[in-house]
């Protein structure tokens, strides 16, 4: 029973040998050098998790899809160190315990330096404490408060995307000022629902406003009009958040219970998600409000570095695929992927990472990470990481849907999404 | 909204979930009674039926009208052939073994949602109406001036979903006269009752297997087209449909066709309903023991007779 | 009969021996494999014994996770009381649903089972703001210790899963060796006789579910803290399927076949995966060709050609 930190777990003797050398070699050489050397180095692996079948298909693939974007790109600019990426992709089967079996494969069998994934919490918190056991520094994209609220380890971190609790709470004070103050909540009925529920409700009330009636709805439902006469006459603005394969039933039975007299409408696009929002039903959409991750069209005023990611992914300006038209992405929260695939780069240039015997040095570096300036390296904009809770904050997007199209009226400043800290990871040890 | 319209209102609801539950069960009991197998693939033939749907609103073209007849013809068809031809290959050589079955048939089920993921893709896709105008409905109160008709707010339903209604029982009395009134109905029957007299008397039982598995899957399969404009189709959607229809066929009486089409009308109304009353998590909490203990107290379900 | 205890204790020995030499990964999958034959062993002897055709083993693999995961996650009692009051959860359940589902058999039997099973993955969800839904929770590492022995070291979690997987496997070579295990055969196969022999079939039967749901609860409660997580995933229902699938396809009514069944389904997917995004096709294939050409499961097949009186 040997606990010893530095072991390199996964590679096999010679091999991390091999990578080692090559690395170590890498290191010391100058910029130039370590470019042309690129070819030869041992590349750096990264595990990644994917939502390839189950419930999380369509997000697994856009996040497929981004990663591989960004892996290019940086390979295109000289890798890391000098060492090429390499992505080594995985299905989690959107499962906790296959994802966990995931992350024993990645760390004892395919040599990878670090893993990296995914969106569903459940898979997330799954894989977490092997995360833990096997030292292997496990980045999520998850938006989950789980990193934050201190229930996973010193090894798990989300620097990429932020989490639902700073997102609920910075919709309050726009949703308040300019909707109303009396809603509805919508929302599914297990925990990322409930972090809806509770993030949000307490944050309207700080803003004057209040929380009519909350509409839990089982997960397993498949049609949704019985609800909402539950929802109270005097309304006036709903707020709405659902996942899965039945969001589009939900937000088209919502139009056709209102009908033409609806009050205002303001949800996380996770309703919407990957889904065309010209689908049949969805006209009444018109006018109503939606969180966004990041813009899921390109913006009149979009900067440049928003064109080259979008352009690097093969998003077109509606946000679907440059191949199909109807194949609509997952905007709001794949650009996750491209930023953390770059805080890793920007993480082991810091350390000096050249193996599996530095991830403690890698993780370090990462939670001594702080502003992160807009770029092509955080297309979505700028964030602030908090090396202590492990998650990073920015700003939020609002839109309007507007002739079919969503345009972004309001962002929430990073300031909005702040809240204390209710965890130090850096007081726990490696 | 106030009591009366809202609970209308889920009776609507439940209307259309009993009407589809019903199409796709009455399949399933179908197979189940004639064969005596359990097919736990029967949702993934549901699903199929949407997803084909979606295929074939997408390469006929013409509107919203004829791609949803054309569907609606070709879908069962085909899913009823490929069923036909799973029983052929598949259930015929393991000789209907009831466990056997269930093992083949979730290996089936594996193979139909692994070939949708790669063919038709993971998203939740929607087929457009033939139609679909949303309809106001009115209540009434008594007021000053005696009673009183006005439109409460949300209280609504969409003619398309009132057309699922009235389609899925023209279907169930067509399924049920062909039973009932033609030749291969009463064939049906006879190997029903019993096979190996059936095979006595020259009933070619392994060819009326086939078509039973076929016809079965056809039910479930026309059950999903007629469901996807209302919802969509999903190469995941066909796990809860199935357990609903499962929970019908058992409640009815194993078997008992008029018994699955009263337990589909239960089953789907009671859970509109039970909504109303209840959070709605926990109405599905008590709806769930309710039907085991129906079970439990009723083991031959409500009109089987055939003690076990 | 010796034969039969030779090739058991061997098959222990050969897993005890894999502890020294498997490379890391194989270990952490035999670890897990041999934790979730638990479960298998379990619902094999409801099913594979006594043809109680459950489809709601899931409550009972449930029942033992959070039993134990929530005193872990709420109190300071330790590992050990708190995996023997996943246990007790296991049993109570499995009482109470037997008692009620019982009275059906065959497939209102499956249907009941589903029901109750269903309700209790509903309830977890239900239940948030102690469970965290679907989300599940982190069993923390400090709660992971028995006697001062880390669970999450990799030598440790294999042996503590070793030892769980021997004693299950042993106390089933054992029970079906005695009569009421034996009397547990004869219900399978015809209820009717065993009830006019003069057994209280309603008894035995309750007694094989019981002793089913602990065994259940044994592995989820050990998965919980061998892995460290508990969530609703788990009681969902693939997790009923699954121990059916593991039996049906390592054999039912032997005592070796639920854990060549694991072994089998897990390692048909971990290779096929690796080959093609498309394993749940290999998967479904696999399953259907076991059916058409070894339809007694893997072991089954063994005894049916080679081996008659193979238990």
């Amino acid at each position: 029973m040997t606990k010893s930190i530095d072991r390199p777990q996964s590679a096999s003797r010679r091999s991390a040998l091999k990578t080692l050398g090559a690395a170590g070699a890498a290191a010391t050489l100058p910029l130039w050098a370590r470019y042309t050397n690129a070819q030869t180095a041992e590349p750096i692996r990264i595990g990644f998790q994917k939502h390839v079948t189950g419930i999380g298909a369509a997000y697994g693939r856009w996040y497929d899809r981004t990663s591989q974007a960004a892996v290019a790109k940086i390979n295109a600019e000289g890798g890391i160190n000098g060492r090429m990426i390499e992505l080594v992709t995985e299905d989690d089967g959107t499962d906790p315990k296959r994802g966990a079996e995931v992350l024993e494969k990645f760390a004892n069998q395919s040599n990878c330096d670090v893993a990296f994934g995914t969106l569903f919490s459940h898979v997330v918190i799954g894989s977490a404490p092997r995360a833990g056991e096997l030292k292997l520094p496990y980045f999520v994209v998850s938006e989950g408060h789980h990193v934050a609220s201190g229930m996973l380890n010193r090894w798990t971190l989300q620097p990429g995307i932020t989490d639902v609790k700073s997102q609920v709470q910075a919709m309050a004070p726009f949703v308040s000022n300019n909707l109303g103050k009396k809603v509805t909540m919508i929302f599914p009925d297990f925990a990322f629902g409930h972090d809806h529920r509770d993030y949000f409700s307490k944050a309207i009330e700080a803003q004057g406003g209040q929380v009519l009636e909350m509409i839990a709805i089982p997960p397993t439902e498949t049609s949704f009009t019985k609800y909402f006469p539950k929802i109270p006459r005097d309304t006036e603005v709903i707020y709405h958040v659902m996942v899965g394969p039945a969001v589009l039933t939900f937000v088209k039975e919502m139009g056709e219970f209102f009908g033409p007299s609806r009050p205002e409408i303001f949800g996380f696009i996770d309703s919407l998600e990957a889904v065309d929002l010209s689908s049949p039903g969805l006209d009444f959409l018109e006018g109503t409000y939606f969180w966004e991750g990041m813009p899921r069209y390109l913006q009149p005023d979009a900067a440049d570095y928003v064109k080259s990611y979008r352009d690097a992914v093969g998003v077109d300006e509606n946000g679907a695929s440059t191949e199909d038209a109807k194949d609509v992405s997952t905007a709001a929260h794949m650009f996750g992927c491209w930023e953390t695939l770059h805080i890793i780069k920007a993480g082991m240039e810091a350390s000096g990472y050249s193996g599996p015997g530095d991830r403690q040095a890698l993780v370090e570096a990462v939670e001594a990470m702080t502003d992160m300036p807009a770029g092509i390296e955080h297309p979505q904009g700028a964030k602030v990481f908090n090396g202590k809770t492990h998650q990073v904050f920015g700003s939020q997007y609002i839109s309007q849907v507007e002739g079919g199209k969503l345009i972004v009226k309001h962002t929430a400043s990073i300031e909005d999404t702040l809240y204390p800290d209710e965890v130090d990871y850096t007081t726990q040890s490696f | 909204m106030e009591f009366g319209p809202y609970l209308m209102l889920a009776m609507l609801e439940g209307a259309v979930l009993a009407a589809v539950l019903a199409l796709m069960a009455s399949g399933l009991s179908l197979t189940f009674g004639v064969m005596r197998v359990v097919n736990v693939a029967h949702g993934e033939f549901y699903m199929l039926g949407a997803v084909m749907a979606w295929f074939v609103a997408h390469l006929v073209g013409g509107g919203a009208a004829i791609a949803f007849i054309a569907a609606a013809v070709i879908a069962p068809l085909a899913v009823g052939a490929m069923a036909a031809a799973a029983d052929m290959t598949i259930l015929k050589r393991i000789d209907y073994d009831p466990e056997r079955t269930i093992v083949a048939t979730i290996g089936l089920l594996y193979v139909i949602q692994q070939v949708t993921l790669m063919t038709y893709g993971a998203d939740a896709r929607p087929v457009e109406p033939p139609f679909n105008s949303r309809i106001a409905l009115p209540w009434f109160e008594w007021g000053e001036e005696g009673l009183a008709l006005y439109y409460p707010w949300g209280l609504s339903t969409t003619s398309y979903k009132l057309f699922v209604i009235a389609a899925a029982a023209v279907l169930i009395l067509a399924v049920r006269l062909f039973m009932t009134r033609t030749k291969a109905g009463l064939i049906m029957r006879a190997t029903q009752l019993d096979s190996e007299m059936a095979t006595a008397f020259g009933i070619p039982v392994e060819r009326v297997y086939a078509a039973v598995f076929g016809i079965g899957a056809g039910l479930a399969a026309l059950a999903g087209v007629l469901i996807v404009p209302v919802q969509q189709a999903h190469y995941l959607m066909g796990g809860d449909a199935l357990l609903l229809s499962f929970i019908v066929v058992i409640i009815g009486g194993l078997g008992s066709m008029a018994g699955t089409i009263v337990a589909a009308i239960l089953i789907g109304m009671s859970d509109g309903i039970i909504s109303v009353f209840f959070s709605p998590t926990l109405a599905k909490i008590l709806a769930t023991l309710l039907v085991a203990l129906v079970l439990v107290f009723r083991p031959q379900g409500l009109f089987g007779s055939r003690p076990r | 009969m010796s034969r039969s205890l030779i090739l058991h204790l061997g098959l222990i020995a050969v897993l005890f021996a894999l502890n020294f030499v498997l490379p890391p990964y194989a270990h952490g999958n035999i670890a897990r494999v041999m934790t979730l034959a638990v479960y298998a062993i379990g619902y094999n002897i409801a099913f594979g014994y006594t043809g109680l055709l459950s489809l709601g083993h899931a409550m009972f693999f449930a029942a033992g996770m959070y039993g134990a995961g929530l005193l872990l996650r709420f109190t300071d009692m330790g590992a050990l009381p708190a995996y023997a009051a996943g246990l007790a959860a296991g049993g109570a359940l499995a009482l109470a649903v037997g008692l009620l589902a019982l009275r059906t058999a065959g497939v209102s039997f499956m249907i009941v089972t589903l029901m109750f099973s269903q309700a209790v993955y509903l309830a977890i969800l239900y239940f948030g703001e102690w469970t965290r839904g679907d989300e599940g929770f982190v069993i923390a590492s400090a709660d992971r210790m028995i006697a001062g022995v880390d669970l999450a070291a990799p030598q440790a979690r294999y042996l503590v899963a070793w030892g769980l997987f021997s004693v299950a496997l042993m106390f089933l070579l054992w029970l079906v060796r005695r009569p009421s295990g034996r009397v547990f055969v004869a219900i399978r196969e015809n209820e009717d006789r065993a009830r006019l022999l003069g057994y209280d079939t309603f008894r035995l039967k309750l007694l094989s579910l019981v002793i089913s749901g602990v065994i259940s609860a044994a592995s989820g409660a050990a998965y919980a803290i061998l892995f460290g997580y508990a969530g609703a995933s788990f009681a969902g229902v693939q997790y009923s399927i699954f121990p059916m699938l593991w039996v049906l396809l390592g054999g039912a009514g032997t005592v070796i076949g639920p854990f060549l069944g694991t072994l089998f389904m897990f390692y048909l997917i971990d290779l096929s995966s690796g080959l093609t995004d498309a394993y749940m096709l290999i998967a479904g294939v696999a399953l259907i060709g076991l059916t058409l050409f070894a339809p007694q499961g893997i072991a089954g097949e063994i005894r049916r050609r080679f081996w008659k009186d193979l238990p």
